[in-house]
């Protein structure tokens, strides 16, 4: 094989990887900052898609329908929280692993009933639908480097808000004090309403801007959860760039396990998760607890 | 069978018996409902095992409301009995295929077992119900076993084996004039099966594999793969791929630029209902099947007007089989007049059965397997139109099945 082949695999591995980070923003604030454990996560993410294929047609523009699907995404996650998680914060981590499962199949229910057992396709908006050609016989859609940048501006803004902003201050202040925080003057129960639903929309954001390269289909959510916790396992709880940095090396081993020992292809992620754990239990960039 | 419910007693075993001696008349009526082998309207069941949920979910949904919809055509009645369903949702979840597949035979006594999709469900299924099980038609379930090492007199399939969605391809790749070939597949049983039955016929005929390529199953990021296909620069690629899969296997194909250089060919699944999800990326790719919904015979108009009437769906081949398993069940039925105890006599109208299919003809190998055409098929504006027969009355080898 020609350097140019590993240089093509190398774009696909980051690539991989800025598709990782997206699917796992969302858990990455729920359950890296906040301590949610989220099993519908992959719900939240195939809402998204559907929502996005659903008014893409009936807008007949992607950008319209993730403009349309946002509110509704938000919505979603803030009803999810007030009648649902708010619950849960005092109570074990069992809890909200079981009410989030029975989200799954509640979500799952809803999505056969509005929109059906079909696999759909989102059209990707003409500007971006083009190809590079990287190669004498391979192009690269421009879309997927689309996706990147969003994924880098995403990024930073996360880790700003997180980092930087006094919400993001709150915010951590909040999940490793409750209490504290809520002596302080500081309406708790407001705050996690708000973080919640943002985690939703993340969730869903990803699951629009996947859509077109990703079909939309029932169940399209259960791929996504398990990566998206290994990613923010890997990275370490509480951080953006350990997400981050988690979904990139996930990115190069699965794509070069893939082209180098393609026998192995299907647990090189979690060999890596397996290995990174071993080495460093809470993570690249956690905390010691 | 010795459970009292049960109403396995035969029509003829209580003449006999009843016409001996009256001990046989009493035991009879303790063992049997009386109300059928007097009344003969006791319900028949057919228990259905089929995935209305997840990356299936619309396989199943087909195959249901086909067979449905054969019943309801011959007045909801099985041999002159009324039908009881026992609906289940497998999931397509093998974890789940053995208490379900308990639950319809231990504690529905079902009749009839209809199902499933997912070949792995079909394995945990068949194990279960072969030999002294319920009647039990496989409407999908593609793997080699199931009318291989596993095959039964009760067990019958209306779909396919794994071989006939891969022996098929290899003369038809040959033929369109492509030598190298490049194998893809997702990388379970029935992927790595397909694999190898089209290796049984393209390699003797001269072709050449460069590389097989297994991906993981249910994965679907597909692009190193792409990229490897692209350097190793062959005639055309031979895939199983189905439902959300395929889909995204042949939108990144032509997102890759690959089509130009590259012929793209599959197991039918790759391009089957999915034609308006995958858009112009599928035009022009080449699939084998023993359906198209294009296919230009009378049988086929008929049923694809019936089945968009009764559920607004446009049928598919998963349709098919399922419509073809309910015509199944109501050859044995109606041969026996509706008595399900005459089990020999019912298994032997079925596996003579000569079904006129929406596929074309349809009848059964000795281990119960489909014997159909083969059609090369390809995609022109959205639709799977058949381009030649590519393999006429395709047989499965049956390989380790005793009934042979």
């Amino acid at each position: 094989m020609e350097l140019s082949f590993y240089l093509v695999q190398l774009l696909n591995a980051i690539q991989y990887g800025f598709l990782l980070f997206l699917v796992a923003s969302g858990m990455t604030l729920l359950f890296g900052i906040m301590g949610i454990i989220n099993l519908a996560h992959g719900s939240f993410y195939m809402i998204g898609a559907y929502l996005a294929y659903w008014l893409t047609d009936i807008t007949g523009n992607l950008w319209f329908g993730i403009l349309l699907g946002l509110p509704i995404a938000l919505l979603v996650g803030y009803l999810v929280e007030r009648f649902a998680i708010s619950f849960l914060y005092k109570r074990d981590h069992l809890y909200q692993v079981l009410l989030t499962f029975a989200l799954i199949l509640i979500f799952n229910e809803l999505q056969q009933i509005l929109w059906g057992t079909d696999v759909h396709a989102v059209a990707i908006p003409s500007f971006l639908a083009g190809s590079i050609p990287l190669t004498e016989n391979q192009s690269y859609p421009i879309y997927r480097l689309f996706i990147s940048a969003v994924c880098i501006v995403l990024a930073s803004g996360m880790s700003w808000v997180i980092q930087k902003t006094r919400l993001g201050m709150m915010i951590r202040a909040g999940a490793s004090n409750r209490e504290m925080v809520q002596s302080l003057g500081i309406d708790v129960n407001r705050l996690f309403a708000l973080v919640f639903s943002l985690g939703v929309a993340l969730a869903a954001f990803a699951g629009m801007l996947a859509s077109p390269v990703d079909s939309v289909y029932p169940g399209m959510g259960e791929n996504v959860l398990i990566i998206s916790f290994v990613v923010v396992v890997i990275g370490g709880t509480g951080s953006i760039k350990g997400a981050f940095v988690g979904a990139m090396l996930i990115g190069l081993v699965s794509t070069f396990g893939k082209v180098l020992l393609p026998e192995m292809a299907s647990v090189m992620a979690y060999a890596l998760m397996a290995i990174i754990l071993l080495w460093r239990p809470q993570g690249l960039f956690g905390r010691r607890t | 069978m010795s459970e009292k419910n049960r109403t396995g007693i035969s029509r003829r075993d209580f003449v006999i018996k009843s016409s001996v001696a009256t001990a046989g008349l009493a035991a009879a009526s303790v063992l049997g409902p009386a109300t059928f082998a007097i009344g003969g309207q006791a319900k028949v069941k057919v228990g259905i095992l089929l995935p209305y949920t997840g990356t299936y979910a619309k396989l199943g949904t087909n195959i249901r409301n086909a067979m449905m919809m054969r019943f309801a055509e011959a007045g909801n009645l099985l041999g002159g009995r009324p039908i009881e369903f026992v609906d289940i949702d497998s999931e397509a979840k093998p974890a789940k295929a053995q208490q379900l597949t308990d639950k319809l035979i231990k504690k529905e006594h079902v009749d009839f077992l209809v199902g499933p999709v997912h070949s792995v469900v079909g394995m945990a299924m068949v194990k279960m119900a072969r030999g002294k099980g319920p009647i039990t038609v496989i409407p999908n379930a593609g793997a080699d076993q199931l009318t291989g090492v596993l095959c039964a007199p009760n067990v019958f399939r209306t779909s396919f084996s794994s071989h006939q969605m891969g022996f098929p391809g290899g003369p038809a790749v040959l033929e369109d004039g492509h030598k190298r070939v490049v194998l893809m597949y997702w990388n379970y049983g029935f992927g790595k099966q397909v694999a190898a039955a089209f290796k049984k016929s393209f390699l003797p005929a001269g072709g050449t594999i460069v590389k097989e390529i297994p991906t993981p199953f249910p994965k679907v990021d597909f692009q190193a793969y792409l990229t490897e296909l692209a350097a190793l620069k062959p005639d055309a690629v031979y895939t199983f791929y189905a439902g959300g899969g395929a889909v995204k296997f042949v939108k990144d194909f032509a997102a890759a630029g690959l089509k130009k250089s590259i012929k793209l060919y599959g197991a039918g699944f790759l391009t089957e209902g999915l034609g308006k999800a995958q858009g112009d990326a599928a035009e022009g790719v080449r699939t084998i099947l023993h359906y198209a919904d294009t296919l230009d015979n009378p049988v086929n108009h008929r049923f694809r007007a019936a089945f968009k009437t009764a559920t607004g769906a446009q049928a598919d081949v998963y349709a098919v089989q399922g419509y073809d398993a309910g015509e199944l069940i109501l050859r044995g039925m109606n041969a026996v007049k509706g008595d399900v105890g005459a089990r020999a006599e019912m298994i032997r109208a079925m596996e003579t059965a000569e079904i006129d299919s929406p596929r074309g003809k349809l009848r059964f190998s000795k281990s119960h397997n489909p014997i159909h055409d083969i059609y090369l098929r390809e995609v022109i504006r959205g639709e799977n139109r058949v381009v030649r027969v590519a393999a006429k009355e395709q047989d499965d080898p049956a390989t380790g099945c005793s009934m042979v």
